[in-house]
């Protein structure tokens, strides 16, 4: 099957990605760790642009621009040297950013994503290294606004532009991207998606051909998606009217969802980009080979991994590695249990409760898991049992022990599952006449009421096994 | 020949007010400055490479540990207009 595109959606991502698991921000040693600080208090001279200071670069953020040029295949630059990118805007105390213009520091790179039509590759243009402004709130909604707020604390914090080509053909193709790219960024350590605001994307997008528009302010995939999809809407009505798209940047209202024309009278050549003086270039070549040494397994080396060392198949190796926090969980629990059963009650069972309440594995203890799957293998409760027990402690917290002896969940055996068998088959002498003159339906019913007797705590299996021996023993 | 349009525009970029008047006596004070840079595009450079930097260093680095930030009031004080911890500007957009 080829993926037609109807349409001709063309799009094109810029992912502003903050490296956050650095310990200082880019030019100037203030911490990073200011998310629950008050505001303004993270600044110090360089942040503000405060005359006389002097910026000087975090070695370490060079080298993980590095390892994410590695990882996202790209060629790392020989030497290269930062710009002033000239705008007057209150996010950015020193009327310029301090950002890369001619050399990147990495480029021509690929991503392979599940596409409409399979495998598809996302080619990287380019990723350069530069500073986060500020944060602006708006006091009110940004066309009616009454007055800004400025807090300074991310001004100056590391950040990756990455830009893609427009190879994306759908906006879910979009979402899979910035999925795809947000699990590598988390395997490498560089990242912490869970912190507001650590992942920012700009998108180009483009139908039949026509002009492109830019959509800013996208703060989720789930919101990249829906900005899309209104803008692939919006530009298809233009042209159903017969008119032509006009080349512009919008904003993407996101309690609204839908894009805002933004009138911008700034056009490239106005930036006056030239060399930082206060910096001076650098030439990092020779570190690639050593940063490559020691780059961490990445997504899809892991889930081939999962496939061989723990023999589990495709559909499940892919759902535990595509959360570095999910498969760590999974290995730590595959580490205490049998694997293949880990894998199943991991990917199948937990992961879709927790999507279904929305929460993420942090929610969740290795113990817990652990506790659950000794049970059900060791045949103590029934694998239903096992979901009641997640659920509870979900909805209700709990240990499994107190749950299992709360609800009553130890599975009966035996004597009890015997009697209640001839019960059944005593008490409904029609369902198996029924079953005798061959509806095989009545036989489910049969262990459907041995279930009820039994309160759900019987293995259907083996009661279903047990009603056919009695049938053959006492009722042929 | 730097135009009045271009002066004004300059004026927006730098969010600066420029009356009629001054954008005519500026345009052509610019003028001047630009022909002065006219005369220097007269020499031969073709074997020289750009000059980024004056000084010959390379690979300035600092390590990834924290120094501490300043007070937050003395953050605060060099702005108009404040609100809690917050630095206050006119709308913008
Ligand atoms: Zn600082």
């Amino acid at each position: 099957m080829v993926y037609e595109n109807p349409d001709g959606v063309m799009i094109g991502l810029e992912i502003h990605v903050q490296l956050n698991k650095l310990a200082t921000k880019l030019f100037c040693g203030c911490s990073t760790d200011y998310h629950t600080s008050e505001p303004n208090t993270h600044v110090c001279p360089v942040c503000m642009g405060l005359p006389g200071c002097l910026p000087v670069l975090n070695k370490r953020a060079v080298e993980y621009a590095i390892r994410i040029g590695l990882a996202l295949n790209c060629e790392i630059v020989e030497q290269t040297q930062f710009h002033r990118k000239n705008y007057y805007y209150p996010d950015l105390p020193k009327g310029f950013q301090t950002t890369q213009y001619d050399y990147p520091i990495v480029s021509d790179g690929k991503v392979v994503i599940e596409g409409e039509d399979g495998e598809h590759v996302v080619r990287i243009r380019r990723a350069h290294m530069e500073e986060d402004p500020g944060r602006l709130m708006h006091m009110g909604s940004i066309e009616k606004s009454r007055g800004t707020l400025i807090d300074y604390n991310r001004s100056g914090m590391a950040l990756i532009e990455i830009v893609s080509e427009p190879d994306m053909r759908s906006p879910r193709e979009a979402r899979r991207f910035l999925d795809k790219l947000r699990n590598i960024l988390e395997y490498l350590d560089v990242f912490d998606s869970t912190l507001e605001g650590s992942m920012r994307v700009d998108a180009n997008i483009s139908i039949g051909g026509g002009d492109r528009t830019e959509v800013k302010n996208i703060s989720s995939h789930k919101g990249a998606e829906r900005a899309l999809l209104y803008e692939i809407m919006r530009q298809k009505n233009i042209k159903r009217r017969g008119e032509k798209v006009v080349m512009e940047t919008r904003h993407f209202d996101e309690a609204r969802g839908v894009t805002i024309s933004m009138r911008t009278k700034e056009e490239e050549h106005d930036y006056r980009y030239f060399p930082e003086p206060d910096l001076v270039p650098m030439r990092v070549g020779s570190w690639v080979e050593g940063i490559l040494e020691t780059l961490p397994e990445l997504p899809d080396a892991r889930r081939s991994r999962f496939i061989s060392d723990y023999g589990m198949v495709d559909t499940h190796a892919k759902a535990l590695t595509s959360d570095i926090r999910v498969a760590d969980f999974y290995e730590e629990v595959a580490s205490q249990v049998d694997p293949a059963s880990a894998a199943v009650w991991v990917s199948d069972v937990l992961k879709g409760e927790l999507n279904y309440r929305d929460l993420t594995i942090a929610s969740f203890t290795v113990e817990d898991m652990v506790k659950i799957i000794e049970l059900v293998v060791s045949g103590k409760i029934t694998e239903k049992g096992a979901v009641e027990i997640i659920r509870n402690i979900l909805d209700e917290g709990g240990s499994p022990m107190d749950i299992v002896k709360e609800k009553g969940l130890l599975k009966v055996e035996g004597d009890v599952v015997d009697q209640a068998v001839e019960e059944v088959l005593r008490e409904n002498p029609q369902a198996l006449e029924d079953y005798f003159a061959g509806k095989e339906k009545s036989l489910n019913f049969l262990v459907g009421q041995v279930m009820k007797k039994t309160r759900g705590r019987a293995d259907a299996r083996s009661v279903r096994e047990m009603m056919l021996e009695e049938i053959d023993k006492n009722y042929r | 020949m730097i135009t009045k349009e271009q002066v004004e525009h300059i004026g927006w970029l730098a969010r600066v007010n420029i009356d009629e008047e001054d954008a005519f006596e500026f345009a052509s004070e610019l003028s001047t400055v630009l022909d002065y840079f006219g005369q220097l595009d007269e020499v031969d450079t073709s074997d020289v490479k750009p000059t980024y930097h004056v000084a010959d260093v390379m690979n300035v680095f600092r390590e990834d540990k924290p120094k501490d930030s300043l007070e937050q009031d003395d953050i605060l004080a060099n702005a108009e207009e404040i609100q809690e911890g917050y630095i206050k500007t006119p709308k913008i957009i």
